[in-house]
């Protein structure tokens, strides 16, 4: 079970996307695990064969204990799946997954599967597949009572009281270890904006950019110069990412926020990033968040949005050492050229980890960031 | 009164009902067609007009749209009247009263005129009176924004729910099952008053829920009776008020028995309960671990002949079949 955030202690199984046998390549989903911050899926890092599934579906896992056996190409000289006890009844056919199958013709006398609502939430929320189950509700339907009794039924997926309470211990070890200091810079937008709005002439509303896309690629460019705010914090000091991963905060529908990474933001041009941006908002709402986005993260950018407050002085969730703000875009009073003009404007907020580094060298990227904004045809 | 609980028919209760209102409030008087020298065709009004007079008991003309208009034009103008229509079947009568004056006044005059007007009549099958005098009609009338509809289906709710009513600066209608008049239950003296905005949970059970109210409540204690001897624990909710529905006295139930009967003495197409089933899907689906079924009246005019309106109308055995087949389903 890996540790999908520093907090976390134990997920729960929701489903196996692997039987056993079933050849893995790195970075394969293998599995659904259900956590404070929601069902998140679960990559592989090993190429090989599943040899055995050690865990069923609906079972509380410690974090680090073994969900299952995977067999390296070279240790397996004679898979041997038919000597592994399988987990439960085989199912004939997969739950339906994010990408449903075309729908299968009816066949002449077959019954469809009949599944009562609460049934089929249980069984979502323990990650029971129906197929193998016999029904004994009214008209053959399966009912609670052809499942096998577990866990108390569960929402599959976000879980607003849990995701709290990881909140409250993130933030509230942050503000007990972390040493913050706070920094920042009111930024004029003027040629940015003008260059999202040249780029988004003649586009249609879901291609366009957002301001924010052009923020985050500025200030991803700034933190890849900026090593020494851009890793972790642990006990044996700073040690520095390996890469620009940004945790874009993405606030949630029901309350709460995760803060998934978009990995190599820096190498990413303008439209890829807007759209690894809108990918993860989708998925961080509608669930289908990996493993590896969620722990990742080198560095976290809070947006406030376009009804957001105008800055913000925000919280490092640890152990990343430094936390960007972007607050809302307003139209100001400016100084252009000896002339007080109109002129919008955001403010740059830097929470930097003192034990990892000094406001002089977080003023320096909040300065980098805001010089690239002034030339945004390089962005 | 002693502190004893009472044993008294429903009938008594209204009496004891509408003469505590009468004789506690100036601005309350009783009018209706044969209410005061007949004694009211269920004899609801026995001997109310020889002790109140005929100021507070007034027998009125044949034309339900008359005297119900009679009895708006008196709440409006600060009066607490009770009118009582001889069955439900003839309020259509009064229904262009009820609909278009009764329920809109308050909010066409922007709140300026109250319709304080308390509307009594009988309802419901089961005395051979044949299908003019035979229906159920409370769910049409629970569909009218502006009226709140009463069902009182215990003694205790005959006896109490008619000052909350009055109460109630908006017209309220209370539909008295003809079927309760004679049956008998205890008044317990402790109880001074009952709400008009609560459905209540008759008898508690964890297997299923069993949705009623008014003339139907008894038949499904019945059924709920009998399914606990086969080991099936039913909960029996009264609704008690059919408009505004609680809803949430609904959807906790079926929260923990995830199974549901809706018993009406109304037909079904249209009816009150597939309201209550729309609700429970909307604000439960989820909970449900099995379809709903419903316990109605046959879409007939309701017969005549004994054997025919009996098997026309919901019982006890219809409604207990409903219940086992969603615990016990036949494999």
């Amino acid at each position: 079970m890996p540790s999908l955030g520093a907090d976390m202690e134990a997920g729960t199984l929701v489903e196996w996307k692997v039987a056993p046998g079933d050849r893995v390549r790195r970075g394969d989903i293998v599995a659904v695990v259900e956590t404070q911050k929601g069902a998140i899926e679960i990559e592989i890092f090993e190429a090989g064969v599943v040899r055995e599934l050690a865990v069923a579906p609906g079972s509380r896992v410690p974090v680090g204990a073994l969900l299952a056996l995977v067999g390296t190409e070279g240790a397996m000289q004679t898979p041997a799946p038919a000597a592994v006890a399988p987990i439960g009844p085989q199912p004939a056919v997969s739950l339906p997954s994010a990408s449903p199958p075309p729908a299968p013709q009816p066949l002449a006398g077959a019954r469809p599967l009949r599944t009562t609502p609460a049934a089929r939430r249980r069984a979502g929320a323990l990650g029971i597949a129906l197929d193998g189950l016999r029904g004994t509700g009214v008209d053959g339907a399966i009912c609670l009572a052809d499942l096998p009794a577990g866990a108390p039924p569960r929402r599959g997926g976000f879980d607003p009281l849990g995701m709290r309470k990881a909140i409250a211990a993130a933030m509230g070890r942050s503000k007990r270890e972390i040493p913050h200091y706070y920094l920042s810079q009111t930024v004029d937008l003027a040629p940015a904006l003008e260059r999202i709005e040249r780029l988004n002439a003649g586009r249609s509303p879901p291609e366009r950019l957002l301001p924010a896309a052009i923020m985050l690629r500025a200030a991803a460019l700034a933190v890849a110069e900026t090593p020494e705010l851009n890793g972790f914090w642990g006990e044996d000091g700073f040690r520095p990412g390996d890469g620009v991963h940004v945790g874009w905060a993405v606030a949630l529908r029901g309350g709460g926020l995760v803060a998934p990474a978009i990995r190599h933001a820096d190498r990413m041009p303008l439209d890829a990033l807007m759209t690894a941006m809108r990918d993860l908002v989708a998925r961080a709402r509608g669930g289908g968040l990996r493993g590896s986005e969620l722990t990742d993260a080198t560095i976290t950018v809070t947006s406030l949005g376009d009804r957001g407050a105008e800055s913000v002085l925000p919280i490092i969730h640890p152990p990343q050492v430094a936390i960007l703000g972007f607050g809302r875009i307003v139209e100001r009073p400016w100084v252009v050229g000896g002339t007080v003009v109109p002129r919008r404007v955001a403010t740059l907020t830097l929470a930097g980890d003192h034990r990892a580094s000094d406001g002089h060298r977080g003023g320096l990227l909040l300065a980098r960031i805001d010089a690239l904004l002034q030339r945004p045809e390089t962005l | 009164m002693s502190g004893v609980p009472a044993r008294i028919t429903y009938r008594e209760a209204c009496r004891q009902a509408i003469r505590a209102a009468i004789l506690a409030d100036p601005r309350v008087f009783l009018m209706g067609e044969d209410v005061g020298r007949y004694g009211g065709c269920y004899a609801v009004t026995k001997g109310l007009l020889e002790e109140l007079g005929e100021e507070r008991i007034r027998d009125t003309p044949l034309s339900e749209s008359a005297f119900v208009g009679a009895g708006i034009g008196a709440a409006m103008a600060g009066m607490r009247p009770i009118v009582e229509v001889m069955t439900c079947n003839f309020s259509l009568l009064a229904l262009d009263q009820i609909v278009n004056n009764a329920a809109t006044i308050p909010h066409m005059s922007g709140g300026q005129f109250a319709v304080p007007l308390v509307l009594r009549m009988a309802t419901g099958a089961g005395r051979q009176l044949a299908a003019q005098h035979s229906h159920s009609l409370e769910g049409w009338f629970a569909h009218i924004p502006g009226l709140r509809i009463l069902a009182p289906a215990t003694v205790e709710d005959a006896r109490h729910m008619l000052a909350p009513a009055l109460a109630d600066p908006n017209p309220v209608l209370i539909f008295e099952h003809i079927m309760l008049y004679n049956m008998e239950g205890e008044l317990d003296p402790a109880v001074q008053g009952v709400d008009i905005a609560k459905a209540r949970i008759r008898r508690p059970g964890r297997d299923v829920t069993l949705i009623t109210y008014g003339g139907s409540l008894f038949k499904t204690l019945a059924a709920a009776d009998a399914l606990a001897v086969e080991g099936i624990q039913a909960e029996v909710i009264d609704l008690r008020v059919l408009r505004p529905l609680d809803t949430a006295t609904i959807i906790e139930s079926i929260t923990r028995t995830r199974r549901v009967v809706i018993v009406d003495e109304g037909w079904r197409s249209g009816s009150l309960s597939a309201e209550v089933a729309m609700r429970i899907v909307e604000e439960a689906f989820f909970e449900l671990d099995a379809p709903i079924r419903r316990v109605c009246s046959r879409e007939v005019p309701i017969p005549y002949a004994a054997h025919l309106e009996q098997a026309a109308l919901p019982q006890a055995e219809a409604i207990a079949a409903a219940a086992r087949g969603l615990v016990r389903p036949a494999r």
